[in-house]
This record gives C-alpha cells, sequence and structure tokens, in this order.
C-alpha cells in the first residue's frame, strides 16, 4: 500500500530523515517511534506531499508523489500534530468545506457525514464553532477531517498528544476500530500506546530507521539475554550453585530473601536458548520446588531507552 | 477551487474585517466625494476614483494579509495541500476569494455616482472606464498584497511588506516623471499606474487591460512559486 525507498530530506546541511526505506501493507497499523525530532513527522509530511523529499522515493496506492500527488493525496486522509481547523466555522460547515475539498460527491458525502461524525462522537457539537470546542473535541473534529472521502490510507501525527487519559484511550480505541478497514501510519513518543495500537512498529532516531519489527519480537530480539525472576524454595547457597550448573545460564543474583530457605533469584541466560527446562530438571531432581517463574524481558519502554542510548553513543 | 473561493469569502465576512475595511471606505470616501464635486462636475469621475485608488493603498494590504499568513499560523495550510487540488489551484482561490470582497466594496462605493446620477449628469462612459481602471487595480494591488502574505505567517509583517511595495509600485510613476528622459519613458511604461490613469482620463485601450491583467497574473504566478519552494526546502 505504501511503499518508501531510500528517502532523505536535507534541511541545509542537516538530514532530517537519511535514507529511510519500508513499506506498509494494506490493513496494517504501524507505529512510528522516536524521541522529538527523530524525523517523523517530516517523513509523514512527505508521504502526505505537504513538503517535498530530497531524494528517494514515496509510492501510496501504487502512484508516485511526485509524478500524481493528486492521486496519492486522494489515498491518503491526514491528522497532523496541530489539527488543521478554521476556528471560524462550525464543525458541520468546516467538514462540508473538506468534502468539497477533497471533491466527494454531495449524495455520498450526505450519508458519509452522518458516520463519520457519529463514529468520533461530535453530532452533538456539530453546530458550535470550532474555537469554542475543548482540546479533545477538537482533536476529534481533526480525526473526522482525516476520514472525510474515505480514504484507505490514514496517517496520524502524534494523535493523542495533549489529551486526558480518557480521551486518550477513546482514540486509542477508535484508530484500532479504524484499523479494519484503513491503512494505517501513527507516530508517537508515548510507548504504551504504540505497542496497545500497531501491528508493527518502526522505531526511528535522527533520521534512521532503528528497528522494524512487531511489538513483542522487538521485545524479544533486542534483550541481549533473557532473563527471568524464579522464586525457589531451598538453602539459598545450594540453589545458586545447582543455577549456575545449568548449561546457559550467565549469571545468577538473588533479588529477594523471604525466609532461610526461600528466595527470588534473577537469571541471566544467553538469547537463543531456553534454559528453564533444565533448570526445572535439576532442581526437581534435588528435591527444591519451583514456586514461580516468570520471563522478565524489556518492555518496549526499555527497549526504546536503550535503542535511543546505544545508537547516541554510536553517534558521539 | 470553488471551496476555497467561497470558504474565504465567507470567513471575511464571519469576522467584521470585511465590515470594518469597507466601512471605513466608505466612510472616508464621502469626503473625497464633495471634495470631487467641488472640483467641478466635468473632472468628476477622474477625481472621485483617483482617490478612491488612492484609499485602495490602505484598503488591500489588510484585506490580504491574512490570505496565507493566517493558514500558515493556524495549521490549515496542511490540509489545503494534502488535499488532491492542485497549488495553483489554492492560490487562485484565495485570490479570487479576496478579489470577491473587492468588487462588494467597489459595488458599494457605486452609492456616490448613483446619488449624482439623480441630481445631475455625470458623463457616463468616463465614469465606466473609471471604474473599469479601478477594479483593474484592485486585481493588481490584490496579486500583490496576496504575494505578501506567502512570504510570512504574520499579518502585520504582510501588511507591512504589501503596503510598502504598493507604496514603491504607485511611485514609480511619479519618479519617471520626474527623471525624465529615456529611463522615465522606460519606468512610465512599466507602471500600472500610467496606464491606471488613462482609465479615469476615459480612455479604454486594450493594451492597458492586458497590461493590467499580466501584472496582476505575474504576481499570482509568483506566490505560487513561493509556496512552491517552500515545499522543497523548508527550514
Amino acid at each position: 500500500m505504501i511503499e518508501i525507498e531510500n528517502l532523505t530530506k536535507d534541511y541545509g546541511r542537516v538530514k532530517a530523515i537519511d535514507n529511510v526505506s519500508f513499506t506498509v501493507e494494506k490493513g496494517e497499523i504501524v507505529g512510528f517511534l522516536g524521541p522529538n525530532g527523530a524525523g517523523k513527522t517530516t517523513t509523514m509530511n512527505i508521504i502526505t506531499g505537504f513538503i517535498s523529499s530530497t531524494s528517494g522515493t514515496v509510492r501510496v496506492a501504487g502512484y508516485d508523489i511526485l509524478e500524481h500527488p493528486v492521486e496519492v493525496k486522494r489515498h491518503i486522509g491526514y491528522l497532523p500534530e496541530q489539527p488543521p481547523l478554521y476556528q471560524d466555522m462550525t464543525v458541520s460547515e468546516f467538514l462540508d468545506f473538506c468534502a468539497r475539498l477533497k471533491k466527494v460527491g454531495s449524495r455520498e458525502w450526505r450519508s458519509q457525514k452522518k458516520d463519520i461524525m457519529e463514529l468520533v462522537k461530535i453530532t452533538h457539537v456539530s453546530h458550535r464553532l470550532i474555537k469554542n470546542l475543548s482540546k479533545g473535541y477538537k482533536q476529534r473534529v481533526g480525526l473526522a477531517q482525516a476520514l472525510v472521502g474515505s480514504p484507505e490510507v490514514l496517517i496520524f501525527d502524534e494523535p493523542t498528544v495533549g489529551l486526558d487519559p480518557k480521551q486518550i484511550i477513546e482514540i486509542r480505541k477508535l484508530i484500532r476500530a479504524l484499523g479494519k478497514n484503513h491503512t494505517i501510519i501513527l507516530s508517537s513518543h508515548i510507548l504504551p500506546e504504540v505497542s496497545a495500537v500497531c501491528d508493527r512498529v518502526i522505531i526511528i532516531n535522527k533520521g534512521r530507521i532503528a528497528a522494524v519489527d512487531t511489538p513483542e519480537n522487538l521485545s524479544k530480539k533486542l534483550s541481549d539475554f533473557s532473563r527471568f525472576t524464579i522464586t525457589i524454595a531451598g538453602p539459598q547457597k545450594k540453589v545458586k550453585e545447582i543455577l549456575r550448573g545449568v548449561y546457559g545460564v550467565k549469571d545468577v543474583e538473588v533479588s529477594a530473601a523471604r525466609s532461610e530457605d526461600e528466595a527470588s533469584y534473577i537469571v541471566e541466560a544467553d538469547k537463543d536458548m531456553d534454559v528453564r527446562r533444565p533448570i526445572f530438571n535439576q532442581l526437581a531432581q534435588a528435591g527444591y520446588p519451583i514456586l514461580e517463574l516468570r520471563s522478565l524481558n524489556l518492555s518496549l519502554e526499555e527497549i526504546f531507552l536503550q535503542l535511543t542510548t546505544t545508537e547516541a553513543k554510536e553517534v558521539v | 477551487m470553488l471551496a476555497i473561493i467561497n470558504r474565504d469569502f465567507r470567513s471575511y465576512f464571519n469576522s467584521p474585517i470585511a465590515y470594518v475595511l469597507i466601512g471605513l471606505f466608505i466612510c472616508i470616501l464621502s469626503l473625497f466625494f464633495v471634495d470631487s464635486l467641488n472640483a467641478g462636475i466635468a473632472s468628476f469621475s477622474r477625481n472621485f476614483t483617483n482617490s478612491m485608488s488612492f484609499l485602495l493603498l490602505f484598503i488591500v494590504p489588510l484585506l490580504t494579509m491574512r490570505a496565507f499568513a493566517e493558514d500558515k499560523k493556524s495549521g490549515t495550510e496542511v490540509l489545503l495541500l494534502t488535499s488532491p487540488v492542485r497549488l495553483y489551484q489554492v492560490v487562485l482561490g484565495k485570490y479570487l476569494a479576496a478579489v470577491s470582497v473587492f468588487l462588494v466594496l467597489t459595488a458599494a462605493s457605486l452609492v456616490f455616482p448613483l446619488v449624482l446620477l439623480v441630481y445631475g449628469k455625470p458623463d457616463g462612459a468616463t465614469l465606466f472606464s473609471s471604474y473599469l481602471g479601478f477594479v483593474l487595480l484592485g486585481m493588481v494591488f490584490i496579486s500583490v498584497g496576496i504575494f505578501a502574505s506567502s512570504l510570512t505567517e504574520n499579518q502585520i509583517v504582510a501588511a507591512i511588506i504589501s503596503f510598502v511595495s504598493l507604496f514603491a509600485l504607485t511611485s514609480i510613476s511619479f519618479i519617471a516623471n520626474y527623471v525624465g528622459g529615456f529611463v522615465g519613458k522606460v519606468l512610465d511604461w512599466l507602471s500600472f499606474m500610467g496606464k491606471y490613469y488613462e482609465f479615469s482620463a476615459g480612455i479604454i485601450d486594450i493594451t492597458s487591460i492586458v497590461f493590467m491583467l499580466s501584472f496582476a497574473v505575474v504576481f499570482v504566478f509568483l506566490t505560487i512559486r513561493v509556496l512552491e519552494r517552500k515545499r522543497w526546502s523548508q527550514g
């Protein structure tokens, strides 16, 4: 649906994005994750045709953005970080304007307008001036604007920024619902959001793609070790010895001692080796029962920190 | 494009700006009206439209300052430029919206000649050519104003730029008279004010019409180029 190849954008000497390539399949929800200034907005602005790239190609639904800009724009609904609203219009007038701008037929628009307003829950404010709406409602009108003409691709730049927690949850729900019929790219620097909503994550830092994967795989791939916390009933010294003896285990630490013969340990092991079975077998042989075993794979938040900090080290 | 003309035109009248400008224009014009009458009915059309075009120098910058500056500031520029319309349609839409407001203003000013028609007998032909010249002049001024508005996201700055450039452009003909000689002739040939004065003197010349329209086209085109260039090297 969306194919991006070797996209680069220079601002003078600074490369806002540098050789970025990725594809988004039809029906996917892809999250763009990165700190502020990583190049998320620049990439989105190029895909939507608001600014031009220095080099590289963007194809949406098979159309090249430089050769067929109008066709590409017809396929995209865009909600920029600051929702583009005419403050002096009512919600209803504004959406009518968008429909005319996007050349939606008037009969089609009549039924579509009702659906869109119900979907984003703005029907009851449709006759109010946009400037009098709260931030949350403005955001929804911005979303509604992107949905006008039911484009196949939706691009949302930081769709939940500045909203209260309840509104955030609603908007996320809405995005997930839209994901059933649309291809969606959304950007965020909030990690739980991306892992909650997206099928795939593109982590971008300093204009380069740092990683592309599903939220789960990223979590697995990026930890150098697989880590577990294990609670075992048995004398600490002996248990430690047994754990250290298991092939693949790198390190064992006591994290909390409950009593003399019950303690929690953190075990670090080789990433590609499953040490859980041998641990169980050997402890069972020795007669020390496992009370709890839990994986401690990195949360996206940690991955994110790790990625961005190691990247920074490389650059410096 | 119609959608943009429609929206912008309405937005002029949704905010006080159009009313204030038209009201102010008519108020001050009424003073000039009396003045033009005192100068005699024979030269009424010329004096009257000349004073209108003088007022235009102040009105147009205020009218066009928001055209692009406001969209840039409020982020609606993104909406316009990512919609399936071409850039020239956006620019032309905004230009024609401002021209429409200007035509409303022009229509309002017709009150004075109408009053005169009731009580006296002004020369209809000169009145027509003067008004034609005035409308063409307005279209030129607005193209310059729109261009200025595309340069900045600050409306005040846009207004000042367009006022200064309009002032400079209109003074070319005075400078031309002052300098004289060959340079003066060239400057005079380039000056749209010189062309405009022909209209208010009652001369309708096709080359003048073409010249003034081309002048407007050039500035609309420059506006398109400015916006285009920003897309390529946005800093």
